[in-house]
């Protein structure tokens, strides 16, 4: 039995105890910032203080061995100081810049990309999968690995129109989050029932309630209380799943993976957008996932191609049109693509306004 | 250890390639671990059959009703020493900075109690530590709060918050993200600690518009800083700028890519003066004139041009709310309720807190189970939470004026007096 200790409700900690010196002596009081190369950002400060920022690529799920080999680093080349960003990539500071180079040259001997800054492919924000979540209907860290494998160029260099954000996630809910090109998984199939277990299992009236097109009803089945599915209303979310397990979801054969693009969070230029459907049905090819990876570089070959200089996703299939980048990236634009949820009208063309 | 290691071929393809691998470090870990050999066995087994093997259940720590994610094996038969596998969810220092001191004593802490696998960060902000038994939970967490950390939130509760690196690094700032961030989420331990919201209720903060933490998207309240007054200017840096990119880029980089038209290049000696006017020569010749009353401060020019263009002084932050991801009607981006909160003394954090606080407790008393802020406003309709939580309408949080005429308006010349009341007042 383990002691009954109170714990201490500290909550957030106080990062000023953590923070560079050089960042806490300019903190609110920076000027302006360049990037000498990429991965490496420049801040100067209103008192003329500057810092090096090196920038890495982690795995994000981390053995100890990496993390206190990140530390070393650390001790050695930059005071002992760094930051995660969101995108679980590692930042060193350094107030010395001649440290610049040879903290790169460390990190990369040790396997770390030094990159994802300015107009990059940066690391790819994503969720938890088989190594942890309980409805997930692929890996993460590993179609995340396969895929950063195949951008690392992207990763260290800054070539792209503008930063390209990526993230996957390994269900339709979507923890991974909105991002230029994001890579979802989705069930094409509904969920089978195991009415033995229902009755023991669920509590039926929630399950019913967590339904976002009302497709599931309580019934008798083998004259035990369950619950059936209107397989032609259901479009297969899996919401069902965590209040009622017996409802499964997952299916090694039929969840198939999605590509969605065109998602910016930042309010620069347009308004922030949420990312769109266009391409469904590929498959769960683990370990490398393979379709995967040749779909996103078609997409990103072909943005990087024909964007304008600080178009993102959004800006440039703003400019060119749907028909447009359906057709230079090679995707068959199906009925499936077209919106009929709620609100669905305000997505269709209410205008004469074509391209030919 | 003596335990065999499992065949791992897919996983083993997944060691190749230039990214680090996150299967080179299970490795690593499972040559001492019975518990990670095993671990590594039941993830093979999802690669090869195409599914996960993980179950919920509950776990948790003294004292506290959430914020560790219990996972139980499916195929415990197969891989016994990792049939439980919870992860802790440890709320970051605001900004994710860290030394290496205390990384290191976290190490030492889930080398200890835990797998020694760790997640920096979770897309909710938290630290992962992922894989304790259930035995080993207590312990674990009891080290990492000792050395000053404190469980984040899981479940119908306010969850783990994320600020980003702002007014520790970056120019945009514009205002002190992390106090935000401290101030507000540690105003509401007692809401995450002890899971009693209808649904989860995420704050997040940013410095500017540009959104690093993605708050508008992902945030029930997002706190977003911008400013009233002008946009800075510095001619030293303009210049620069200038000779290095030239005409072509300002015009078509910085001039036509402005949403609303706010920018306009002109010959030095035809710049307008005025008080909502910004300008800064490029060139001997050629300035740039901002029209301030007209900028969205969207960020463009001032990301583009960094240095020789800057937010303004007068700082505050947008709050945002209703933000949030799929389930249940389809994602929602958060909509203005305060266009403009200015963040300067130690009221106007406490204001924050304040709306913080109010928007909870209507969240708690009007919500449905398992609808999320967003749901609820577009439930009730947007007047209906202003008016619970005590905000005053603003043209600035809509798009367009409603466009269906399915309203009654029987309380309009009230309505009417009231504004100009107001107005009058101001
Ligand atoms: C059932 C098992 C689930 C697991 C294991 C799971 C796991 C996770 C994890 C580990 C995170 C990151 C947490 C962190 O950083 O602290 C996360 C974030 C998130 N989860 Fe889940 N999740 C589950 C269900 C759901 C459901 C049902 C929803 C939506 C209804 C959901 C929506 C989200 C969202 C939107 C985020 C991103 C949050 C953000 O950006 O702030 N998840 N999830
Ligand atoms: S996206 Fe789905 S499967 Fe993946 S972690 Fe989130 S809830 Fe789990
Ligand atoms: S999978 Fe989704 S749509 Fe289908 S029954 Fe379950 S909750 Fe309803
Ligand atoms: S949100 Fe703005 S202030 Fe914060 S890090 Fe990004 S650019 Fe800087
Ligand atoms: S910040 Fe203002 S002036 Fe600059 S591009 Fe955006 S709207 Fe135009």
């Amino acid at each position: 039995m383990a002691t009954m200790r109170t714990p201490i409700e500290s909550g957030v900690p106080d990062n000023k105890q953590y923070l560079h010196p050089l960042m806490a002596r300019n903190y609110g009081n920076w000027k302006y910032h360049d990037r000498p190369r990429p991965g490496v950002l420049h801040h100067v400060a209103h008192s003329g203080d500057q810092i090096w920022t090196v920038r890495a690529g982690t795995q994000r799920q981390m053995d100890l061995f990496t993390i206190r080999k990140l530390c070393d680093i650390a001790d050695t080349y930059a005071d002992g100081h760094v930051r995660f960003t969101i995108r679980s990539n590692i930042e060193y500071m350094v107030s010395d810049p001649t440290r610049v180079e040879p903290l790169i040259e460390a990190l990369t001997t040790n396997g770390f990309p030094v990159g994802g800054t300015g107009n990059s492919v940066s690391a790819i924000a994503h969720t938890q999968g088989w190594l942890h979540c309980d409805i997930p209907g692929t890996d993460a860290s590993g179609a995340v690995k396969a895929l950063m494998d195949e951008l690392h160029e992207e990763f260290i260099k800054e070539e792209m129109p503008n930063r390209v954000h990526l993230s996957t996630s390994c269900c339709e809910i979507n923890c991974g989050g909105q991002a230029d090109i994001a890579i979802i998984v989705q069930h094409t199939k509904p969920p089978k029932i195991n009415h033995d277990l229902v009755a023991n299992m669920c509590e039926r009236p929630t399950v019913v309630a967590r339904c976002p097109v009302a497709a599931i009803r309580p019934a008798m089945v083998n004259g035990k209380p369950s619950l059936e599915i209107d397989e032609s209303k259901c479009m297969c979310c899996g919401a069902c799943y965590p209040p009622c397990p017996p409802m499964q979801i997952n299916d090694p054969e039929n969840s198939k993976l999605a590509i969605w693009v065109g998602g910016k969070n930042s309010n620069a230029r347009g308004k922030p957008t949420f990312m769109k459907m266009v391409a469904s049905g590929l498959p769960n090819n683990a370990p490398r996932w393979p379709e995967v990876s040749a779909m996103v570089k078609k997409i990103l070959t072909t943005y990087k191609a024909d964007a304008r200089s600080w178009e993102r996703m959004a800006d440039w299939i703003d400019r060119i049109g749907w028909p447009a980048f359906f057709e230079k990236c090679d995707l068959p634009f199906t009925k499936y693509l077209i919106d009929d949820w709620r609100g669905s009208r305000a997505s269709l063309n209410a205008s004469t306004h074509i391209r030919f | 250890m003596s335990k065999k290691q499992h065949d791992t071929p897919m996983l083993d393809q997944l060691e190749s390639g230039p990214w680090p691998s996150f299967v080179t470090g299970l490795k690593r870990l499972a040559k001492d671990s019975e518990y990670m050999t095993d671990l590594m066995g039941q993830l093979e087994h999802s690669y090869k059959t195409r599914k996960g093997y993980w179950k919920g259940g509950t776990v948790g720590v003294f004292g506290y009703g959430g914020g560790v994610i219990p996972r139980f094996s499916e195929v415990a038969e197969m891989f016994p020493a990792s049939k439980e596998f919870h992860t802790l969810r440890i709320q970051p220092p605001a900004g994710m900075h860290y030394n290496t001191d205390v990384l290191r004593k976290m190490c030492d802490i889930w080398e200890k109690h835990g797998s020694g696998l760790i997640a920096f960060h979770g897309q909710s902000g938290d630290i992962m530590f992922q894989g304790a038994s259930t035995a080993n939970v207590q312990g674990a967490f009891d080290e990492l709060n000792e050395l000053g950390f404190d469980l984040g939130g899981a479940g119908p509760a306010v969850r783990t918050s994320m600020s980003c690196v702002g007014a520790a690094r970056c120019e945009q700032s514009c205002y002190d993200e992390a106090r935000a961030h401290r101030q507000v989420l540690n105003t509401f331990l007692d809401d995450m600690h002890r899971p009693a919201l209808p649904y989860k209720f995420k704050f997040k903060f940013s410095g500017c518009p540009n959104d690093c933490m993605n708050s508008i998207q992902r945030a029930d309240m997002a706190v977003i800083g911008t400013w009233r007054d002008n946009i800075r200017t510095d001619e030293a840096l303009a210049r620069k700028w200038f000779d290095k990119h030239g005409m072509t880029e300002l015009v078509n980089d910085v001039v036509s890519r402005c949403p609303t038209k706010a920018i306009m290049l002109k010959e030095s000696k035809d710049v307008c003066r005025g008080a909502k006017i910004s300008s800064v020569a490029v060139s001997d010749t050629n300035s740039l004139e901002i029209d301030n009353g007209n900028c969205v401060r969207c960020m463009h020019c001032i990301n583009v041009m960094t240095g020789a263009l800057g937010t303004g002084v007068d700082k505050g932050v947008t709050i945002l709310m209703g933000g949030k991801r799929t389930l249940k009607i389809g994602d929602l981006m958060g909509t203005v309720v305060v266009p403009f909160l200015p963040m300067k003394t130690d009221e106007d954090y406490e204001a924050l807190v304040e709306i913080g606080q109010k928007s909870i407790d209507f969240f708690a008393e009007n919500a449905l189970e398992h609808e999320r802020t967003g749901e609820m406003i577009e439930r009730i309709g947007l007047i209906n939470f202003l008016e619970g939580i005590g905000l005053e309408i603003d043209p600035s949080m809509v798009s367009t004026p409603r466009t269906n005429p399915y309203v009654r308006t029987d309380g309009w010349d009230d309505e009417v007096a009231k504004i100009n009341a107001r107005k009058a007042a101001a």
